[in-house]
């Protein structure tokens, strides 16, 4: 268990590192730079008039589809990782098993093709 | 416990070299991006800072650091400051587990691979993030359209991955590389009978980290600049930065899961006598010449055009290259551990 630690403790370190770089790179402009804001400037930016409304609009079911889709896909990846590490001490039986999991997702993947899910025109 | 003070200062001592060595790095490989892009146009590209321009990256980096940073008054400050901060935090994290040479990487985790596929999933976090919080039309429109783009791809890269873990055995970045280390050289390295593989991974890179062709997100003709319309002075740096930086990781992966990493090219004398870090350090430069010749002379996509090659090109195909690839090693017993 320690051992396991000691393995991402250089993770947390380098984390860390990353952090404190980004976060000096951020703050910086507002220590060093003049600052003098006014209401044009601090407005959205929109093409030369006032926004009508409210920018968080309601927008395309397809972006929700992809990211439905794409945790499913994910999600299978996910599956196929541990099971491409110990492919060669499975054999054929590990073979077969993982082809009938793929096999079930791909007649998903027809269904939704079939269905217009991944149509964009 | 002062063992343990110095061992973690002595990775602090080794991330910072690693993380100040990448970001002059990629201080020089933006001004190769740019060089490159002139001279298929026909243009000098920064010539006037430094010697042939070659200080012009430092020269912008003091521009964005002396320059106003507005918030626009609609934005929710925090989250706004914060999107580009995880985003750049996010992308850096992932070079912890990237071995520049045997033995070299910060932290070498036995799941190495599986780190860096989640750390750049999670950098669409900021990207999401970036575009809501600057309650702009724009902003909201370009982070929709580049988080449906970066998952889409993330998939099909995930499938590519599997593929050359199928061939190794193990998710660890160092074994990846050592597999590929036989007398054959040039020719053992997996670009080779992964090539397909090879090539939907690096255009599947490509729109993974939102450079041209695939520039969707940021579309100047329709987007002015897609989620990061908004953003000016660091937090527009931090944002071009872990962009960069995600480029960089890119092109390391590639590295590492095709080129054969450290590995020289040609396995006898002369040649294996040149240190590890200068062919790593020359095939990811081999890599990012092949981004930026793309963005040079390759149009832009349109956006179901993008979808398309995503969603009913490249999954189809790299969901049957796994399919293919585990069945020729199953019959002919190459798979690692095989009995």
């Amino acid at each position: 268990m320690d051992n396991l630690l000691i393995d991402y403790l250089p993770l947390v370190v380098f984390i860390a590192l990353a952090m404190v770089i980004g976060g000096a790179l951020l703050v910086a402009p507002f220590v060093v730079a003049h600052s003098n804001p006014d209401s044009e400037k601090v407005s959205t930016y929109e093409c030369g008039f006032n926004a009508f409304d409210d920018s968080r609009m309601r927008f395309d079911i397809r972006f929700y589809l992809v990211a439905i889709l794409f945790i499913i896909f994910d999600l299978e990846v996910a599956f196929l990782f541990p099971w491409a590490v110990v492919f060669g001490e499975l054999g054929w039986f590990g073979f077969w098993s993982m082809m009938i999991f793929l096999a079930v997702l791909t007649v998903g993947f027809i269904y939704e093709w079939n269905k217009g899910a991944l149509e964009w025109d | 416990m002062p063992e343990i003070l110095l061992t973690v200062l002595l990775i602090a001592f080794k991330s910072l070299v690693l993380m100040v060595s990448l970001l002059v790095f990629i201080a020089y490989i933006l001004y190769a991006d740019r060089k490159v892009w002139a001279a298929v146009q026909l243009r000098r590209g920064p010539n006037v800072v430094g010697p042939w321009g070659l200080l012009q990256s430092f020269a912008d980096l003091l521009k964005f650091v002396l320059k106003e940073p507005v918030i626009p008054a609609g934005a929710n400050k925090g989250l706004f400051l914060l999107a580009p901060f995880i985003l750049v935090v996010l992308a850096l994290a992932a070079w912890a587990v990237i071995p520049v040479n045997e033995g070299w990487a910060i932290a070498d985790i036995n799941v190495g691979i599986l780190f860096v596929f989640a750390v750049s999933s999670l950098q669409v976090y900021g990207v999401i993030i970036g575009g809501w919080a600057s309650n702009s039309k724009y902003a909201f429109l370009g982070a929709l359209r580049s988080a449906a783009q970066m998952v889409s791809y993330e998939v099909s890269i995930g499938f590519v991955i599997i593929t050359v873990l199928l061939c190794v055995g193990s998710l660890n970045l160092t074994q990846i590389v050592l597999a590929q280390d036989s007398a054959w050289g040039i020719l053992g390295w997996f670009w080779l009978p992964l090539f397909p593989m090879f090539v939907i991974f690096l255009i599947s890179a490509l729109a993974e980290t939102n450079r041209p062709p695939f520039d969707l997100p940021e579309a100047e003709s329709e987007l002015v600049a897609g989620f990061m319309v908004e953003y000016s002075s660091t937090p527009y740096l931090l944002f071009m930065l872990g962009e960069y930086v995600a480029i960089m990781t890119m092109c390391a992966l590639m590295t590492i899961l095709f080129l054969g990493g450290w590995l020289s090219p040609i396995p006898f004398a002369p040649f294996t006598w040149v240190p590890g870090p200068v062919w790593f350090v020359l095939k990811m430069c081999l890599c990012f010449y092949m981004f930026a010749m793309t963005k040079a002379f390759v149009p832009r996509y349109r956006y179901d055009q993008l979808m398309r090659l995503g969603w009913k090109v490249f999954l189809p195909i790299s969901l049957a290259a796994v399919v293919i690839v585990a069945g020729v090693l199953q019959l002919t017993g190459w798979a690692p551990g095989a009995q």
